[in-house]
C-alpha cells in the first residue's frame, strides 16, 4: 500500500533456532509462521524456556506462570517490556516511570499515572469513537468494490486503529503512512543493532516533539492537548513523560488491534463453517469476538527480572529478559479445554489477551469496540470470502503478532 | 436459594468484562473498577448473565454466591 510500510516482515538476522527449550527466538521463521505447536512443546518439556539471545531471555509458557509474573512487581519490573537488542542501561529512565509511562512504570508511581488517562478510556467515552469507526470500516470497505481480491490486512485492517488513534491523539490524519513506518520499524523489527534502534526511536521523538509544540501552541479537545495540560501533584508532566505516553498510545493501540482484526478474518476465511454461523447468528459475536482474542491474541509483554531470584528451578539474574506470552497462556488446555480449537459460543473464557494484574491494557474496551465494529461491517459487506492464496499469508514477528499481508477472495 | 453477586475490589483491575456482560449488576467507578450494584442480589431473569460475568473475569474478581434468603 505504501513505500513507507515495507516488507511485512523483518529480516530475520539470527541464526535458525536450535532448540526451542534452551535457544528460543521470537523472531525465528518457524515461531513467526506458528508458534503454537512451539509452546506446546515447551509446555510439555519446560515450562520455563531459557535463551541466551538478547543477552538471556527466559520465556514461561503456561497461563499460571505467565500470571504469577504479571502478578509480581518485586521480582520482575515493567521499566522495558520489549525485548531487544537495546537492553535498558543504568542511564535509562528509573524504574518508577520508564520512557513510555505507565506500560513501563512499577508500583507505586504506575498507579498515579495510569489513573489520569483511565476516564479517557471508560466505555462511554469509547462508544462515542463508534460511529466514527464504523464510517470509516464503511469507506474503507466501499473502496475495494468490485474487485475479487484485495488485501484485508493493508487494505482495512491496518487502517482502522491506525486513523482511530490519530483522532484520539489529534494528530493529522495525512500522518497515516507516517505512523506505520513508525510502528513497523519500533514493534516488528527488534533484532536492529542498538544504534539503529537509537535513530529510529531518536526520529519519532522528534516527531511526537512537533506534535506536542503544535499543541502547546493550539489548544485542543484531544488527548494531547489533555497531557499537556494535566498535572501530577500540582506539577505539570515533563516533556519526556508526554511522549513516553504518546509512543506508547501511537504503538499500543494500532499494532495490536489491526492483529487482532487482521487474525479474526484470517479464522473466518479458512473456517467456512465458523463464517457461516457468525452471519447467520449475529448474537453470537459477543463470544466469538472474545474467542478469537484468546484463540489469538496478538500480544506478548516482557519483564525486566529486578533482581537475582529462583523461579520454578531456574535461577534469574538481575536484567534477563523475560517474555510474558499472554497467547500463550491463552492455549494451555489445563486452563482452557480444547484450547486448541476456536469455539464461536465459548461460555467460559477468562482469556488474558488484554493481559492481568495492575498493567491491564488501558485500551481493551477500545480495541473491543474497534474489533466489533471492523467484523461487523466487513460480514455486513461481504458474508462470504475466503483465503485467495493462504500461502502468500505473512505474519508479524516480535512480540505483537497478527496477519500483515492477507489476500482475501470475495466469493 | 437467591444468587449473589460480588466482585473482590482487590482483585478487580477493570477489565469491565462483567459490566460489559450484565450492566444491570455491576457498575464503574470513575477508574473503571467494577462492583457489584447495592446488595448484589441477582433477579431470576439475570442468572445466567452472573454465571457469565463470573465465567468470563480474567481476574477471578466475580463471584457468584448461594445465599439463604431470610424465611
Amino acid at each position: 500500500m505504501t513505500e513507507l510500510a515495507g516488507p511485512a516482515v523483518p529480516a530475520g538476522r539470527h541464526p535458525p533456532v536450535s532448540d526451542w527449550a534452551s535457544d528460543f527466538d521470537h523472531t525465528d521463521a518457524a515461531w513467526i509462521a506458528d508458534p503454537y505447536p512451539i509452546w506446546d512443546e515447551l509446555r510439555r518439556r519446560c515450562p520455563v524456556a531459557h535463551s541466551q539471545r538478547y543477552g538471556g531471555t527466559w520465556l514461561p509458557v503456561t497461563h499460571e506462570l505467565v500470571a504469577e509474573v504479571a502478578y509480581d512487581h518485586d521480582r520482575f519490573t515493567s521499566r522495558s517490556v520489549v525485548v531487544t537488542e537495546r537492553r535498558p542501561g543504568p542511564d535509562a529512565p528509573p524504574a518508577p516511570i520508564g520512557v513510555a509511562p505507565p506500560i513501563t512504570s512499577d508500583p507505586p508511581f504506575h498507579a498515579i499515572v495510569r489513573r489520569m488517562l483511565i476516564p479517557a478510556f471508560a466505555p462511554k467515552p469509547i462508544a462515542a469513537l463508534e460511529p466514527f469507526t464504523r464510517e470509516l470500516c464503511r469507506e474503507l470497505l466501499a473502496a475495494t468494490d468490485g474487485r475479487s481480491v484485495f488485501d484485508a490486512a493493508t487494505e482495512y485492517a491496518q487502517h482502522i486503529p491506525v486513523r482511530v488513534i490519530i483522532r484520539f491523539l489529534g494528530f493529522p490524519q495525512s500522518d497515516a503512512d507516517l505512523f506505520r513506518y513508525f510502528i513497523r520499524r519500533v514493534m516488528e523489527e527488534v533484532d536492529q543493532t542498538p544504534e539503529e534502534r537509537d535513530e529510529v526511536l531518536g526520529s519519532l521523538d522528534e516527531y511526537i516533539d512537533a506534535q506536542i509544540d503544535d499543541h502547546r501552541a493550539h489548544p485542543r479537545d484531544d488527548l494531547t492537548t489533555f497531557l499537556c495540560e494535566a498535572e501530577i501533584g500540582g506539577e505539570k508532566l515533563s516533556q519526556s513523560h508526554i511522549r513516553g505516553t504518546m509512543v506508547l498510545l501511537m504503538i499500543a493501540g494500532i499494532d495490536t488491534s489491526w492483529s487482532a482484526i487482521g487474525a479474526s478474518l484470517w479464522h473466518l476465511a479458512g473456517h467456512a463453517a465458523d463464517r457461516r454461523r457468525l452471519r447467520d447468528e449475529p448474537g453470537l459475536m459477543d463470544t466469538a469476538l472474545e474467542e478469537f482474542l484468546r484463540a489469538y491474541a496478538p500480544v506478548t509483554m516482557a519483564r525486566l527480572v529486578a533482581k537475582d531470584c529462583e523461579f520454578h528451578g531456574h535461577q534469574l539474574k538481575e536484567g534477563d529478559w523475560l517474555l510474558l506470552p499472554f497467547p500463550a497462556a491463552n492455549r494451555d488446555p489445563r486452563a482452557f479445554p480444547d484450547a486448541n480449537r476456536v469455539l464461536l459460543d465459548r461460555a467460559e473464557n477468562r482469556h488474558a489477551a488484554f493481559g492481568l494484574g495492575r498493567h491491564r491494557c488501558l485500551g481493551s474496551n477500545l480495541a473491543r469496540m474497534e474489533l466489533r465494529v471492523a467484523l461487523e461491517e466487513w460480514l455486513a459487506r461481504y458474508p462470504d470470502f475466503e483465503l485467495a492464496d493462504p500461502a502468500a499469508v505473512a505474519w508479524s514477528g516480535g512480540q505483537i503478532r497478527g496477519p500483515r499481508q492477507l489476500p482475501i477472495r470475495i466469493r | 436459594m437467591a444468587l449473589r453477586v460480588h466482585v473482590d475490589p482487590g482483585r478487580c483491575q477493570g477489565h469491565n468484562r462483567c459490566y460489559s456482560i450484565a450492566p444491570d449488576l455491576f457498575e464503574l467507578d470513575d477508574l473503571g473498577m467494577s462492583s457489584e450494584i447495592g446488595p448484589g442480589m441477582v433477579p431470576a431473569e439475570l442468572a445466567m448473565a452472573a454465571r457469565r460475568a463470573e465465567a468470563n473475569c480474567p481476574e477471578r474478581a466475580v463471584a457468584v454466591v448461594d445465599v439463604v434468603e431470610e424465611p
